[in-house]
């Protein structure tokens, strides 16, 4: 019997199936198509509420009817610090439970990391970034970015917490938007679970705003 | 019945509070903690008539529930990794008082060096204690099984404490949807506790003295009847939990594309999703007909249910997150045990420690180098495969 070898092999990989990416049409919903798994990762800072912003989003898919999962990057965060969180979403029961290496959607609530992250990071050709910007910050190359000034939208609804605008809820409705994997009006009604009264409403509002004024940069 | 959006963490705490649990005790422990939390906040709000001792270690965490257990009451603790090193001896405490139980154990490495992400090194190192260990893969199971957990420990054929096993962070920290059953359904379901006996001031009853050699002897063989009953036990709640909340899993080993196999992947936990998709990439781009035997089950083994699924195999390749230094992964020798007198090809993979991620992506190599090896040489056996971090290769 040959000894316990520390063997692994490369050499037998077998490509994974494409991801099926239909040609963005006229407009921007629908962009991917509604049967494959997308999967997302958000980037924030710690305070920002990226972890939220992915766990909105899957109680937002699952009140749809769809499968969903969320988690953040299971290590130690703190404030201020870059951080990323994940989610999935399908029509059909998610099995997988890799970490996602490849997204088909990024999710930016900071412009400034940017500057600090690779947030395009193993971003799938023809994937979208979501980023909370008034315009494309210059260092952003991806094939397909969507901008809404999230910061100012909740300025002027008064959501302001400790000091920080509250971002996290108004980027879900440009994602809605930017994307179609949940529709404005599920992302509305998670928002208005996760806090019921006048909270609530304001962050749905931001996302109401969020929708309306996305658009490609 | 309401689809929530819950962590797997969530899912248990949901479980415990619809089994109506009467005491908890645990100290936290990442990525434990938040069961705990979920579950006194619960109680604080009066959602759960339960008392909540807090103690000063997981070793008096187990021995605090284990003590109202005996006196009768419905009791539930969670830990995770050095924490259930700890309540170790009590383990067998319980176990050996044949007093029904249930215990969440979120999986995590073993230190050092200091790791706080999934592998089964924990739960595996239990393996010997008289506890049931049930390994759920998904946030909906975990819940399913928690509830499932009373019943089977409850069982007079069994009458065995059960641990239920959900991966660290990616089951404990990971929100998907779960369906909570209604209380209504839970209680018809779920009957009242039954335990071999009572604790209380108006008996008399002596427990931990010292037996006699013969009499320890005979209990230690009545535990070893008891698994072999809480195996059908467990089929038999598995099928009647599918009748009335409408999900079964399988029982003791959930097949996925079993029926026309010649290759098998044997898996625990959640990572038994990541090779069921695997399984499927190779069955439509390699043309190799794979097949996944979930164990659900690792204590009781389900001996006699992966003899009939793997007794046609060309090979089997097992996937262990976890490692008997000096011998091979667990999952691995008792597989290979219950394949005795078959000549089936095996290869057991070591991957995953410490949380190290293994996509279908990763799988897929070496599924197909076994594949292609045993159709080469005919017959392979490589108990100790260890499939290196992606860095490392």
């Amino acid at each position: 019997m040959k000894g316990d070898p520390p063997v692994s092999s490369g050499a037998h990989r077998v490509r994974p199936p494409r991801f099926v990416v239909l040609n963005p049409p006229g407009r921007m919903a629908y962009w991917v198509q509604a049967t494959v798994l997308t999967e997302l990762r958000f980037h924030g800072r710690g305070g920002q509420g990226a972890v939220t912003a992915a766990n909105l989003l899957a109680a937002a898919a699952v009140l749809e009817g769809k499968y969903a999962q969320a988690f953040p990057h299971f290590g130690a965060e703190r404030r201020g610090a870059p951080v990323v969180a994940f989610a999935r979403v399908s029509d059909r029961p998610i099995e997988r439970h890799s970490q996602i290496r490849n997204p088909d959607v990024v999710v930016v609530l900071d412009p400034a990391l940017v500057e600090l992250v690779d947030v395009t990071a193993g971003l799938k050709p023809g994937g979208v970034v979501v980023i909370n910007a008034p315009r494309r910050p210059s260092g952003l190359r991806a094939d397909r970015v969507v901008c809404v000034d999230a910061t100012r939208i909740a300025r002027e609804l008064g959501l302001v917490v400790a000091g920080w605008p509250v971002v996290n809820t108004g980027i879900l409705g440009a994602l809605a938007r930017a994307t179609g994997i949940v529709s404005l009006d599920f992302v509305v009604k998670a928002i208005q679970a996760q806090w019921p009264g006048k909270t609530g409403e304001l962050n749905a509002e931001a996302a109401r705003r969020a929708y309306e004024e996305a658009g490609e940069c | 019945m309401p689809v929530l959006t819950l962590t797997g963490n969530y899912a248990v705490a949901h479980a415990v509070k619809l089994a109506r649990v009467k005491v908890i005790a645990a100290y936290p422990i990442t990525p434990q903690t938040t069961i705990v939390e979920k579950l006194s906040e619960m109680v604080e709000k009066g959602e759960l008539d339960a008392k909540m001792i807090r103690v000063e270690s997981e070793h008096s965490a187990l021995a605090a529930v284990y003590g109202a257990a005996s006196a009768g009451a419905r009791a539930f603790t969670a830990t995770s990794s050095h924490g259930l090193l700890y309540m170790h001896e009590v383990l067998w405490w319980a176990a050996g008082s044949r007093i029904p139980l249930v215990m969440a154990v979120v999986t995590r490495a073993i230190g050092p060096p200091w790791n706080i992400h999934v592998d089964h090194q924990d739960v595996m190192d239990q393996r010997d204690t008289g506890w049931i260990i049930a390994v759920a893969q998904e946030n909906q199971e975990v819940l399913d099984l928690t509830l499932q957990a009373f019943r089977i420990s409850e069982d007079p054929r069994v009458y065995l404490p059960v641990i239920v096993a959900l991966d660290g962070f990616i089951l404990s920290h990971t929100t998907a949807p779960v369906e909570v059953p209604e209380q209504r359904e839970v209680d018809e379901w779920l009957p009242p506790r039954r335990q071999p006996y009572v604790i209380a001031p108006e008996t008399s009853i002596v427990m931990g003295n010292i037996a006699p050699d013969e009499e320890y002897y005979m209990m230690r063989l009545s535990m070893q009847k008891a698994m072999g009953e809480a195996k059908r036990v467990a089929e038999e709640v598995d099928a009647e939990y599918g009748k009335v909340f409408g999900r079964s899993y399988g029982g003791l080993v959930e097949c996925h594309r079993c029926e026309d196999a010649d290759y098998y992947i044997v898996i625990t936990g959640s990572w038994a999703g990541d090779a069921k998709e695997a399984a499927d990439r190779v069955r439509e781009q390699a043309g190799v007909r794979v097949g996944v035997a979930r164990v659900r089950y690792i204590r009781p083994w389900p001996h006699e249910r992966l003899r009939e699924i793997l007794g046609n195999a060309k090979g089997v390749i097992v996937f262990d997150r976890a490692v008997s230094f000096g011998a091979k992964g667990q999952l691995f020798t008792d597989t290979a045990a219950s394949l005795y007198d078959y000549k089936v090809s095996m290869r057991g993979v070591i991957a995953g420690l410490g949380g190290v991620d293994v996509p279908a992506e990763d799988m897929i190599p070496v599924i197909m180098d076994f594949v292609e090896k045993v159709e080469e040489q005919g017959f392979v056996y490589e108990p100790s495969y260890w499939l290196l971090p992606p860095k490392y290769r």
